[in-house]
């Protein structure tokens, strides 16, 4: 396999990652989803979620976005050391970006604060699609997709608490910010919540918690408790499927956790509407490549 | 009990007037999209005394910015769920009051300031389903037409659809100063203490 033979097969499998992320929910989430519908009984809930069961089946079927704002693309990679593409690979995404947006198609969310929309999903400045970078042992190369609308990103939040707060204010920041959220965000939410790290870490945790699996707890059991805990209290508010004040408020919560400077304690909360949707690609240096969940 | 219905643009005063917060309704006929910019652009030129495109009180306004593709010269709708409402709050009792538009479709409720222009003119807001692109797409049978669109781009443009069976669409302001998402929240405001001595904090 040659190197440029390689890049066209990236940026082909990059497309059909953002396709498929658009287009396919998550079965975890759709599980969840239809478990939900089943045991509803409220018919105003019902309504809701057997629009969004509906809404999920008709995306599959007609392969297009399950919502029509397909975000601010954004890609988690792992670059295994060995693999032979490296730093071409920003261009290759930018490439495979503007691609998908045109056949997919994406809605062109990138908007560039002076010259507008530049209909590509590419912004103009290097920042956008934004890329995190892990280097990882290996010959591999994984990209995780995660399109994410506007509406539960309005809604994520951060406090930097003073440490002395502890886990009892962690627990209040988390409520008042789906409090905060109320409707506004399409609940029934999925909350990712990063503790630690600087003012920045503790965003980036939140969002990758968003990736655990529905119904996957945290390795510490202390922390896993309190996920379950903390969704107890967050579907207790009632604030329903839609805001419409029925039905499930959340149906996971996710916390990741890392180290934090003594003088500070950031609690990143980003909240996902129903629609939590990402894929991940893994492509080998022979060019084989795999789309899973 | 909430009730079904299913109402034909264009609305009558007492086609809406009827709906109570709560009711379920699907609406055929035409729906045209409208976010913050094509509020702003409509009021603007209103009030400069300029002819606009469209009767805004011969339809219903959807807060939408939809996704759209070009198959050979005929629009095909691709997603067309809605977008977060309260951002229109700014503009949209002076756009009731103006236009007498029916009834508004968003995602997510609105203010005050809407519901009382609803109560006034007789006028309801209704809830489609947030994120349920696909299902709205399917309900929207033709693109009429659309205007703005240079200047505004997809998102924002002034999008005509002809709808059949549009929803479920659930009444949440209705045109008797009702407010189903402020009562909601009203709710969960109450019960935050609930909440936080559920997860232990005092």
């Amino acid at each position: 396999m040659n190197v440029s033979e390689l890049e066209s097969i990236i940026e082909k499998s990059v497309v059909e990652g953002l396709r498929k992320a658009a287009t396919v929910m998550p079965d975890d989430v759709f599980n969840e989803l239809k478990r939900r519908l089943e045991t509803e009984k409220n018919p105003i809930a019902r309504s809701q979620l057997e629009a969004i069961v509906n809404n999920i089946e008709l995306a599959i079927k007609l392969s297009k976005p399950i919502c029509q704002d397909t975000g601010i693309v954004s890609f988690f990679v792992k670059l295994g050391d060995d693999f032979p593409i490296r730093s071409k690979l920003k261009e290759i995404l930018q490439r495979a970006t503007e691609i998908a947006t045109k056949e997919v198609p994406l809605r062109p969310n990138a908007v560039d604060l002076l010259k507008g929309n530049t209909k590509t999903n590419v912004g103009l400045r290097g920042y956008i699609p934004w890329i995190y970078w892990e280097l990882v042992p290996g010959d591999t190369l994984e990209i995780y997709v995660v399109p994410k609308g506007g509406g539960s990103s309005n809604v994520s939040k951060l406090f930097m608490l003073p440490p002395g707060v502890g886990w009892k204010g962690i627990k209040k920041a988390v409520i008042d910010a789906v409090i905060d959220a109320g409707s506004k965000g399409c609940p029934p939410y999925i909350i990712g919540v990063g503790i630690g790290g600087g003012e920045d870490m503790a965003m980036i945790i939140g969002k990758r918690a968003l990736l655990r699996k529905i119904g996957e707890r945290h390795p510490e059991s202390f922390i896993a408790n309190m996920e379950l805990e903390l969704l107890k209290a967050v579907n207790e508010l009632g604030i329903g499927v839609m805001g419409l004040g029925e039905g499930p408020t959340a149906i996971d919560v996710h916390i990741e956790i890392s180290a934090r400077h003594p003088a500070s304690l950031p609690v990143g909360i980003v909240m996902s509407c129903w629609a939590l949707r990402h894929k991940k690609i893994v492509i080998d240096k022979e060019g084989n490549f795999q789309i899973s969940d | 009990m909430p009730k079904e219905y299913y109402l034909k643009t264009p609305l009558s005063e007492d086609d809406v007037r009827q709906l109570k917060v709560g009711d379920i309704v699907y609406l055929s006929g035409v729906v045209v999209t409208a976010r913050d910019e094509a509020h702003k652009i409509a009021l603007e030129k209103y009030e400069r005394g300029e002819k606009l495109p469209i009767n805004f009180g011969e339809v219903a306004v959807y807060h939408c910015g939809p996704v759209i593709k070009k198959i050979d010269d005929k629009w095909e709708v691709v997603a067309a769920g809605p977008t977060t409402s309260t951002r229109m709050e700014l503009f949209e009792d002076k756009f009731i009051k103006i236009f007498k538009t029916r009834m508004i479709i968003g995602k997510g409720g609105m203010g005050s300031k809407t519901t009382a222009a609803c109560k006034e003119v007789g006028a309801i807001y209704a809830a489609f389903t947030g994120g349920a692109a696909i299902l709205a797409a399917n309900a929207i049978k033709k693109v009429k037409t659309v205007y703005w669109l240079e200047e505004l781009g997809m998102p924002e443009a002034l999008w005509v659809f002809e709808v059949e069976n549009f929803g479920p669409l659930i009444v949440t302001i209705d045109a008797h100063g009702n407010n189903l998402f402020e009562d909601v929240s009203k709710k969960v405001r109450e019960r935050r203490n609930i909440a936080y001595k559920m997860a232990g904090v005092d």
